[in-house]
């Protein structure tokens, strides 16, 4: 009964993506490159150690090479699908780690307020008006350039909004009458964050989501591109770091740095996109009847 | 002590500071204070229903909630069952919020929008971990909506509450104010909200809950009509204090405080009506942040002498169990 429920939420909330044509544009565009996250690497085969003839280096789009190749002579195409996976990844997770701080953080300052909300704030502060990039190259190059350091780097360094934006709606939530019900009934702290509060601002979580996840990408791009990234990792923004040090610009094989180049820009379209609707569609006052 | 007595509180007072700007921190030295509930005292026996009557602001909310510790207290003590109530002792306040609930006035907020029928009902019960299995949790759920009133049962338990009227939401309050069994229930102007073709449905079944449980209530109202045909006793509220408390006719009929007379004076029964003059009050009721020397009422009082703006009348018994707090109280 209840998954059924749920099952109808989705479907209203699908029905209403559907009808938004930013939405819809984002999500179409946003699950290709998810499928071709998956499933593409498992047809098209493609190592960064395996280098090519040397008849194949950096030859312009043809019959055999849709895309052309890069300077080691590695198919351009099949870099890009299985860089669609490692890039999408990191997005992914670290948005995931972005959105629990980001959440937990909200709720506890917003919820217990006064010294803790400072506390928590203050540090959120830290975290919002510091350069991020700046933090995130320093961190990586302590931490040493693994997959799992990237994201973590990206994580951590994207939270701090998410923060802001959970603790004003708790502050708005807190106050509503069913909480004070709540404490009548005498449930304690937990119970209260977890049952009533999240579930009020998880939409919002929700909407911002996409928005941090844009950034995720883009930041993945940056630090690869600045050569902070994981070198056995096909991502996109290795794609561009190896194009700028093979001198692609200059040689002016453009088949080996718009690919990617164009890659990041429509998720990151896709997601912002996916990002407005979902405030339009989640927020009762910015809906367009 | 009374131990047939459900709730005894003694003096409380809830006193809130306001905040100042800092060009009034500098002309002012004493605080602002809001007295909201300025020594109020009395006791709910057993199956008993205690209106606490009074304008908006004052402070009979308040009361309830302080009652309840859902308001910080100033001074006073809360008695539950003749036992202190102790925010510090969890194990007395784990009971105690078992044992006490409080019905809000206004259904369309005090339940939380993004929680099914089921799940509202069902949380008392969660939140004290009473029930082990998903079936048994449905079972009294089921049980707490039927005696609310609500049936079919089967085709609310899944629905959201902005799929529910008004009625409806307020005996989802109620089932799930109900579910844990209670004994003392904080009832604010629970149908104030609600049309007049279903407020008599929800007060019936308010009484019928008194009858079969013995049920004590504190009801909170603003409706003098209303707590005259309910109640057993009605306390007069004004200004954070009560004025008068008895039985419902002495009040009505013969009511000793010039504000009680004010109040009857316009109730809308006819045969009220024919008896007393009709008392207008001048002005407004004053802030409560004003420091007010002797009686509260007696800017707006028709009868107030000298001595009511120096010294304050206490609570004082004319008959039995009828008590006022004027000056004149004999003399009407």
């Amino acid at each position: 009964m209840k998954w059924k429920l749920r099952l109808k939420k989705l479907k209203e909330f699908g029905r209403a993506v559907a009808k938004n044509k930013m939405a819809l544009t984002g999500a179409v565009i946003l699950s290709i490159f998810v499928l071709v996250a998956i499933f593409g690497p498992l047809i098209v085969p493609f190592s960064t150690m395996e280098f090519g003839a040397v008849e194949d280096m950096l030859q312009p789009p043809s019959g055999k090479y849709l895309l052309g190749t890069d300077d080691m002579g590695r198919d351009i195409l099949a870099n890009l699908i299985h860089g669609a996976r490692i890039s999408l990844l990191i997005g992914a997770v670290a948005t995931l780690i972005s959105m629990v701080i980001g959440t937990i953080v909200g709720i506890l300052a917003g919820y217990f307020g006064k010294r803790v909300d400072n506390v928590l704030m203050r540090f959120t502060d830290f975290f919002l008006v510091i350069p991020w990039l700046p933090l995130m190259m320093v961190l990586a190059a302590i931490l040493g350039t693994s997959l799992w350091n990237i994201i973590f780097v990206i994580g951590i360094t994207g939270w701090a909004g998410t923060a802001r934006v959970v603790r004003a709606q708790t502050l708005s939530v807190k106050e509503r009458q069913f909480v004070e019900r709540t404490v009548s009934i005498g449930a304690g702290n937990l119970h209260i964050m977890l049952r009533h509060i999240l579930p009020n601002v998880f939409p919002l979580v929700f909407a911002n989501t996409v928005l941090v996840a844009a950034v995720a990408i883009v930041s993945e791009t940056t630090l690869s591109f600045l050569g902070l990234g994981d070198p056995t990792m096909a991502s996109w923004g290795m794609m561009l770091h190896y194009a700028f040090e093979g001198g692609a610009t200059a040689a002016g094989a453009y088949w080996y740095y718009l690919p990617p180049g164009i890659c990041v820009v429509l998720v990151v379209l896709s997601f912002t996109l996916l990002g407005y609707a979902f405030d339009e569609i989640l927020n009762p006052k910015l809906r367009v009847r | 002590m009374n131990n047939n007595n459900v709730i005894d509180i003694k003096d409380i007072k809830v006193h809130f500071d306001i905040k100042r700007s800092l060009a009034q921190d500098i002309i002012r030295k004493n605080k602002i204070i809001l007295k909201a509930v300025d020594g109020v005292s009395f006791s709910i026996g057993k199956g008993e229903i205690l209106s606490l009557v009074g304008e908006s602001g004052s402070g009979k909310t308040t009361t309830g909630k302080a009652i309840l510790q859902l308001a910080p207290l100033t001074a006073g003590s809360v008695d539950f069952l003749g036992e202190e109530v102790r925010q510090k002792d969890k194990a007395f306040m784990k009971r105690f919020r078992q044992n006490a609930q409080m019905i809000f006035q206004d259904p369309y907020q005090s339940i939380n929008p993004r929680n099914i029928v089921l799940d509202i009902v069902a949380e008392p019960l969660d939140v004290h971990g009473l029930v082990k299995t998903e079936a048994e949790r449905e079972e009294k759920v089921r049980i707490a909506l039927e005696q609310a009133g609500m049936g079919p049962v089967e085709e609310y338990l899944y629905r959201y509450p902005h799929e529910l009227s008004g009625g409806q939401r307020q005996r989802v309050v109620l089932a799930s104010s109900m579910i844990l069994e209670p004994t003392f229930v904080v009832a604010d102007e629970p149908v104030s909200m609600l049309d007049a073709s279903i407020r008599t449905g929800i007060l019936r079944l308010l009484l019928e809950l008194r009858d079969k449980k013995e049920l004590s209530y504190l009801f909170i109202t603003h409706d003098l009509s209303l707590a005259w045909l309910i109640s057993d006793r009605i306390a007069i509220m004004y200004l954070g204090k009560i004025m008068e408390i008895g039985k419902p006719d002495l009040i009505i009929h013969k009511g000793a405080h010039p504000y009680t007379r004010a109040l009857t004076a316009i109730m809308p029964q006819p045969g009220v009506n024919k008896r007393t003059e009709r008392v207008i009050l001048p002005g407004e009721t004053p802030s409560p942040i004003e420091e007010l020397k002797g009686c509260k009422f007696s800017t707006r009082c028709p009868i107030a002498k000298d001595i009511c703006k120096e010294i304050e009348p206490l609570l004082e018994e004319i008959e039995r169990g009828h008590f006022v707090a004027c000056h004149f109280a004999k003399e009407i």
